[in-house]
C-alpha cells in the first residue's frame, strides 16, 4: 500500500453507502494519473463479505471489530490510524458524510498531517495531488495542496458517479488487519428512524422547495398554492425544518432526503453543498433568489433574481392559467 | 456543572464576497463578520441546559471582527462569563485555532473543572479540518458531531446526545463526560435579544481578554491554497430577466415546453 491512493469504504448500517462508490471511482482516477494502486479500507463488523464489493479497487484491507459495527468517529480513526501508520499511502479520500464526520480530522491529527476538507475534485498537477475545494457555502472555490503524506481529502457525495465504482469481481488482494481499540466513551444505543411523513418526497414528479429566504411562517401559503397549482409537494431546506416551518420528513440534502422529482423549484435556498447533494440529479431545476451569485445558480437550469415572495403570486397566477387552458384544450 | 461553548465568527456570505490582492484568501476589507451559526445554536442549547440543569456556561472566542458584539450577546443571553483570546495572527488555520482554545482551558486559572465543551458542528470555513474533534483529541475527551437533541445525566457523568444520520435518520447515544460535542442545531432556534439589552449589557458586564498562549509546537502541517476564486463554473443557469409577469410567462412556457405543465 505504500505510495498508493486509499479510500475509505464507508459502511452503514451493513450496507456499503453509494458515496463509497463514487469516491472510490474518483480515487481510480487519481491512482492512475500517479500510476499508482487504488486500496480500499473498510472498517466494520463482519465486514469481510462487503469487502467483496469493493472491486474497483486493487487491493481491499479490512479491520473486522465490534467496536467498529456502528462507525463512531474516534474508534474509527484509531483503527485506520494503525492501519496506514507503517503503510504510508499517499492519500487517503474519505467521504463527507453525517456517517464519517469528523474521522478525517481525528485521523489527520493521529498521523500528523493536514486533513482537507469540503473537496469536490481531486487533480493532479506535475505530479502532485491538488485538491478543488467548495468553502462558504458554496460561495467560493480553492485550489489546494496538502502539507505532507499521506494527504487526508475529505471528499462530498456526488464526486463522480458510483456506476463507476463498482465491479462485476472482488478485489485480486482482500487482507484482514488486526487493530486494538481503547474501551469507547461513546456508544449509540438505538437508532431513530423517520416517521413517516404525510407525503413521501421521494416519489413526487414536482418538488417547489423553499428556504431561509421565504423569511416568514406566513408566506408558506404562498409556497403551498405555488406546489398545489403544479400537482407536487412542498419540499425544504435546513433551516426551515430547524425553525419548525416544515416537518422533518420534509427536508432535502445531507440529513434528509435524497431527491430527484422531474421539476424542483428552489425559492429562497442559498445553494449550500449540504442543501445540494440532495437534488442536484432533479430533472429540471428552477432557482428564484434575491443574489445573483447565489451557488443555487450554477447547479439550476433557469434562473429568476427575484424577491420570491413577490415572484410567487404572479408565478402561480401564470401556471394556473396555463394549466387550465391545457386540461380544457 | 460548567458548560464551555466555543465560538467563532464567520464572514457573512449574504454579502458580496471579494479576493484579496495575491488570490490566495478573501479580502478582509469587504467583509462583515457573523457568528457562525451553529455556534449560535451550540450557545442555545447550552442556555437550555443551564436552565435544565443549573448550569454556569463560560463562552470564549478568538478576536476577530465584530466578536465583542458576540460575546456581549451571550452574556445579555445568559452566559455567566465571556473571554476573548487575543494576540494571534489574523486568519489562523482551524487546527491552529484548536490549539489556542485547549491551551487556554487547560492552562488559564478558572476554567476547569469543565463539564462539557459544545461548538458548532462546522463552519463554513473549516478548510483544515473540524474545531470540536480537535480540541477534543487535544483534551483527550471524548467527541461527537452533528448533534440535534442534547440532556444530561449528571449523576452519572453521560450526555445523551441524538446525532443526525443521512435519510432523516437519528442515532442515540452515551457519550461519558467531559466530552468535546459538534451541535447541528440546538432543541428550538437560538433566542433573540434586543439590541437594547445587549448595549446594557456592554454598559454592566465585561469580556475578559486573556493573551494568546505560546503554542509548544507552531510547525503543524498546513493546507497550502494554490488559488482562490469565485465559485462561478461554466454551467450557470441560464438567467429569466424582466417584470415579475413577464418572467412568470417565461418560466411557464419552459415548462410546457419540458412537459411539466
Ligand atoms: C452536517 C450538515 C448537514 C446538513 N444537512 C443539510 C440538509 O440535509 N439540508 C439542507 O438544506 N441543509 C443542510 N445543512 C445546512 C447547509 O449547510 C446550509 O446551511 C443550508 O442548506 C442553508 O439553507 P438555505 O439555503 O435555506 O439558507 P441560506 O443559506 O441562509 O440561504 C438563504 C437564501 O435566500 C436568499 N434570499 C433571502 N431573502 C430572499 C428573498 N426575499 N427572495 C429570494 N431569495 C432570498 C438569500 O440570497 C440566500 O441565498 C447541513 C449542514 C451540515 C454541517
Amino acid at each position: 500500500m505504500t505510495g498508493s491512493i486509499c479510500v475509505l469504504a464507508e459502511q452503514w448500517r451493513g450496507h456499503m453507502s453509494e458515496v463509497t462508490y463514487e469516491t472510490l471511482a474518483l480515487g481510480r482516477e487519481v491512482a492512475d494519473q500517479l500510476g499508482i494502486p487504488l486500496t480500499a479500507i473498510l472498517t466494520g463488523s463482519n465486514a469481510r463479505e462487503l469487502a467483496r464489493t469493493l472491486g474497483a479497487a486493487d487491493s481491499v484491507l479490512y479491520v473486522d471489530h465490534p467496536l467498529l459495527a456502528e462507525p463512531v468517529p474516534q474508534p474509527c480513526a484509531q483503527a485506520l490510524a494503525q492501519v496506514m501508520a507503517d503503510r504510508r499511502p499517499r492519500a487517503l479520500l474519505v467521504p463527507l458524510t453525517n456517517v464519517s464526520l469528523g474521522v478525517s480530522t481525528l485521523l489527520s491529527i493521529r498521523l500528523g498531517v493536514a486533513a482537507v476538507n469540503f473537496c469536490k475534485d481531486l487533480t493532479v498537477v506535475d505530479g502532485q495531488l491538488r485538491a478543488l475545494c467548495v468553502m462558504y457555502g458554496g460561495k467560493i472555490e480553492v485550489t489546494v495542496e496538502a502539507g505532507g503524506e499521506p494527504a487526508i481529502l475529505g471528499i462530498w457525495p456526488g464526486a463522480r458517479p458510483a456506476d463507476k465504482g463498482r465491479a462485476s469481481r472482488p478485489a485480486s488482494t482482500i487482507e484482514q488487519i488486526t487493530v486494538a481499540l481503547e474501551e469507547p466513551r461513546v456508544r449509540l444505543k438505538k437508532y431513530i428512524d423517520p416517521e413517516a411523513g404525510d407525503v413521501d418526497l421521494s416519489r413526487q414528479d414536482v418538488l417547489v422547495a423553499v428556504g431561509r429566504g421565504i423569511q416568514s411562517r406566513d408566506n408558506l401559503g404562498l409556497v403551498e398554492e405555488l406546489a398545489k397549482t403544479l400537482g407536487g409537494a412542498v419540499a425544504g431546506s435546513r433551516p426551515v425544518i430547524d425553525q419548525g416551518w416544515l416537518p422533518l420528513s420534509r427536508q432535502v440534502g445531507k440529513s434528509g432526503l435524497t431527491v430527484r422529482p422531474k421539476l424542483y423549484i428552489a425559492l429562497g435556498i442559498s445553494g449550500a453543498p449540504e442543501h445540494v447533494e440532495g437534488m442536484k440529479d432533479s430533472g429540471l431545476i428552477v432557482a428564484v433568489n434575491s443574489d445573483p451569485r447565489a451557488p443555487i445558480f450554477n447547479i439550476a437550469h433557469y434562473g429568476i433574481v427575484a424577491d420570491v415572495v413577490e415572484t410567487l403570486p404572479s408565478l402561480t397566477a401564470a401556471i394556473g392559467a396555463k394549466r387550465s387552458v391545457s386540461h380544457h384544450a | 456543572m460548567h458548560i464551555l461553548v466555543l465560538l467563532k465568527m464567520v464572514p457573512d456570505v449574504v454579502e458580496e464576497l471579494e479576493i484579496a490582492p495575491g488570490g490566495k484568501a478573501l479580502d478582509l476589507e469587504y467583509l462583515r463578520m457573523i457568528l457562525s451559526e451553529s455556534d449560535d445554536h451550540a450557545l442555545e442549547e447550552a442556555l437550555v441546559l443551564k436552565e435544565r440543569h443549573d448550569a454556569r456556561i463560560t463562552v470564549l472566542a478568538l478576536d476577530a471582527p465584530e466578536v465583542d458584539d458576540a460575546l456581549f450577546t451571550a452574556l445579555a443571553k445568559g452566559a455567566d462569563r465571556a473571554i476573548k483570546i487575543v494576540g494571534m495572527d489574523a486568519g489562523l488555520s482551524t487546527r491552529q485555532a484548536a490549539r489556542v482554545f485547549s491551551q487556554t482551558i487547560a492552562h488559564e486559572p478558572g476554567i476547569l473543572p469543565v463539564d462539557l465543551i459544545l461548538t458548532g458542528v462546522q463552519a463554513i470555513d473549516d478548510l483544515d479540518g473540524l474545531i470540536a474533534p480537535l480540541v477534543a483529541d487535544d483534551m483527550g475527551l471524548p467527541y461527537l458531531g452533528i448533534i440535534t437533541r442534547l440532556d444530561l445525566d449528571a449523576p452519572k457523568h453521560l450526555a445523551l446526545a441524538v446525532k443526525e444520520y443521512p435519510g432523516a435518520v437519528r442515532g442515540e447515544f452515551e457519550v461519558n463526560l467531559p466530552a468535546v460535542l459538534g451541535m447541528q442545531a440546538a432543541e428550538k432556534p437560538p433566542r433573540y435579544v434586543p439590541v437594547a439589552k445587549v448595549r446594557a449589557t456592554m454598559k454592566s458586564r465585561t469580556v475578559d481578554c486573556l493573551p494568546v498562549p505560546t503554542l509548544a509546537d507552531g510547525g503543524w502541517p498546513a493546507v497550502q491554497v494554490v488559488e482562490m476564486r469565485r465559485n462561478e463554473p461554466a454551467g450557470h443557469a441560464e438567467m429569466l430577466e424582466g417584470a415579475p409577469t413577464q418572467v412568470s410567462e417565461r418560466l411557464c412556457g419552459i415548462l410546457a415546453e419540458h412537459g411539466l405543465l
